[in-house]
Order: structure tokens, then C-alpha cells, then sequence
């Protein structure tokens, strides 16, 4: 049995524009691979091609890519859940090409910072040991801590796409969202003064192509809209 | 808060909420209408102008009107900051098709008025 791929070659130091190269490979008759496996088996018969990735077991997010249109892990997406023809294979839509299939993620990571994501306490009223949640302060994280930046949900976003300075992203976002939750946090008007612009949260218009492609089955729309419901309840 | 009422830049919350409310109107209008042409077996002019001769419907056929301003005009804001990355360009688009939303408000004044 064969399998066709379709893959964007572009090398910014040799080529003059992006192009799309076939490759084939012989697999056993019925077997499946994820395509994280196909693209490693394609490096073999062709080194030059360049990817990230690491853990292949969908937990680092290096290897985030757009196969048949739709953003995901390559190493959790088996190569027959992407229909019986030729897959297409290009890097995340929207971030500049580094070479291939590897992209520069500068912007993302940027936006990521602004939100700081990190834990923020005055120390006002410290614990005797350590800060502890109740169970149901820690259920408001659920949903939200599991993200792992692999950026298949920023670079699926239109929004993100033509304001990558401006507008933080889906993933900036539930991660704002999941320190403004969090009981241990107390710098919530700080954060919310932060994202209190045109841009930063309300250049997303809940198309939801976020939900449709997280790897990890999140919702960035419900915290953004989350978000949305805070800077709305102190405005009014 | 002055700075927000002093400068041109938008206000995140401000164009959230007036994009639901003026849809609100919008919608309202709209279901309003349809119902109106279901409802009446023959429309003839008399009853368009019946329809149109009321203070109520004055009043709300404006209301919607200045809704549809205020709706294009923050809709038309975030589409040319998305596609229009020159700042310049993006100005003088900007003007003018505010001035095109004005004039359908302004048009559809004279027409009530006329009634």
C-alpha cells in the first residue's frame, strides 16, 4: 500500500518562494501511522526536510502543523483519520516560515508574555505553609492549566492572523483566564486593566476554530468569553 | 476614562456592548417587518403609509436607522484594522464610509419625514 504526501518545502536562504513537494511511502497492506511517524519515515529518504518535534506522544507540542487544512499534533493524529487521498502537509498558518515545516513562533511566545503567566500574590495575608485551594478552587482550572502551547489554536485564528501584535490569541487567553480564576491570584484588576483594550480580547469574535482544533480538547472561547463577562461586569 | 472620551482610540467594552444592543434593535426591527408583510393580506400604499404615520413607528424605524450607523460604523472599524494595514489608507476609508453611513440615516430622516 501507498501513501501520498504533500508537503511545503521552503528553504528562505535557498529558495525564492515556498513550494510543494510529493513523496510516497510503502507501508504494509492495512497499516496505520500517525503522521508524525510518516514524516519521519519521509526525513529518511529525504534529510533535508526540517520539523519539530520531541515527546511524540502529544504532550510537548513541537510538532503542531496543518495537515489536510486543519491544525493538530502530527504525533497523535493517526494518517487515516485525514480521509483515503494525498495529505497535504504545511506549517501553522500565519507565523513566519523558519525552513519547512518549522515556524517562528516569536509572536505567540510575545503575546504569551503579556498575560503573565505566572502566579501573582501580594503577600498580604500569608499562609502558615503553603497557599491552599479548596477543591472547588481548584476545579476552576480544570479545562485550562492542560493547555501545552503547542499554538494550533493562535494560528487557526483569523484574528490572530491580522493582528498577531495586538491581539493576544486563544492560547494567551485561557491562560489569562486561568490566573484570573485562580483563588491564589491577586492581582485580578491588574490583569483585567492589561487586557482592557479594543484589541487584546475583543478582536475575538467566537468563530471557535480555537475549539475545533485543540489537541487537547480545551475551549478557549468559553474563558475568553469568561474574560469578556469580567472587564464587562466592572465597566457597567 | 478621559482619555478614553478624549482620544479616537475605541473602547473594547464600549463597542462590545453597543454592537449586542444596537443588533437588539436591528433584530427587533426586522422581526417587526416580517411580520408586518405576513400578517397583512393586501399591502397597498394606504397601509404602508398607515403603517409609517405613527409617532411609535417613526420613532423606532429611526432608532434602528442610528442602530445600523452605530453597528457599521464599529463593524467597518474592525474589518479595515484587519485588512487595511496602512494607517493612512485605513483613514481615509474609514471617513468616507462613515459619511456613506450617515447618509442612509440622513436619507432615511427625509423619507419619515415625508410621511
Amino acid at each position: 500500500m501507498k501513501l501520498h504526501f504533500s508537503i511545503y518545502r521552503y528553504n528562505p536562504e535557498v529558495d525564492d518562494k515556498p513550494r510543494m513537494q510529493d513523496y510516497t511511502l510503502d507501508v504494509e497492506e492495512g497499516q496505520d501511522m500517525m503522521v508524525l511517524d510518516a514524516l519521519l519515515a519521509i526525513k529518511e529518504q529525504d534529510p533535508t526536510l526540517s520539523l519539530r518535534r520531541s515527546c511524540r506522544e502529544g504532550v510537548c507540542g513541537s510538532d503542531g502543523v496543518n495537515m489536510n487544512g486543519k491544525n493538530g499534533l502530527a504525533c497523535i493524529t493517526p494518517v487515516s483519520s485525514l480521509g483515503k487521498g494525498k495529505v497535504v502537509i504545511r506549517p501553522l498558518p500565519g507565523l513566519p516560515v523558519v525552513r519547512d515545516l518549522v515556524v517562528d513562533m516569536t509572536q505567540f511566545y510575545d503575546q504569551y508574555e503579556k498575560v503573565k503567566p505566572y502566579l501573582i500574590n501580594d503577600g498580604k495575608n500569608p499562609p502558615a505553609r503553603e497557599h491552599l485551594q479548596s477543591p472547588e478552587d481548584r476545579a476552576h482550572l480544570d479545562g485550562l492549566y492542560e493547555c501545552i502551547l503547542c499554538a494550533c489554536c493562535s494560528t487557526s485564528c483569523p484574528s490572530f492572523w491580522w493582528n498577531p501584535d495586538k491581539f493576544v490569541g486563544p492560547a494567551g487567553l485561557l491562560h489569562a483566564y486561568r490566573f484570573l480564576i485562580d483563588s491564589r491570584d491577586t492581582a485580578t484588576e491588574e490583569r483585567l486593566n492589561d487586557l482592557d483594550d479594543a484589541f487584546s480580547v475583543f478582536r475575538c469574535h467566537g468563530i471557535m476554530n480555537c475549539v475545533s482544533v485543540c489537541p487537547k480538547g480545551l475551549n478557549p472561547t468559553k474563558a475568553i468569553g469568561h474574560i469578556k463577562s469580567m472587564l464587562l461586569q466592572r465597566a457597567v | 476614562m478621559v482619555t478614553n472620551q478624549a482620544s479616537i482610540k475605541r473602547d473594547g467594552v464600549q463597542d462590545y456592548v453597543s454592537l449586542r444592543a444596537t443588533a437588539a434593535i436591528i433584530a427587533a426591527f426586522t422581526l417587526f417587518m416580517t411580520w408586518f408583510f405576513i400578517s397583512t393580506e393586501s399591502l397597498t400604499y394606504e397601509v404602508w403609509h398607515g403603517l409609517f404615520s405613527g409617532i411609535a413607528m417613526k420613532v423606532f424605524t429611526l432608532a434602528t436607522l442610528v442602530a445600523i450607523m452605530i453597528h457599521v460604523r464599529i463593524g467597518l472599524w474592525q474589518v479595515l484594522t484587519d485588512y487595511v494595514k496602512s494607517s493612512v489608507v485605513r483613514g481615509i476609508v474609514q471617513y468616507v464610509l462613515n459619511i456613506i453611513a450617515f447618509v442612509y440615516v440622513a436619507v432615511g430622516l427625509f423619507v419619515l419625514w415625508g410621511v
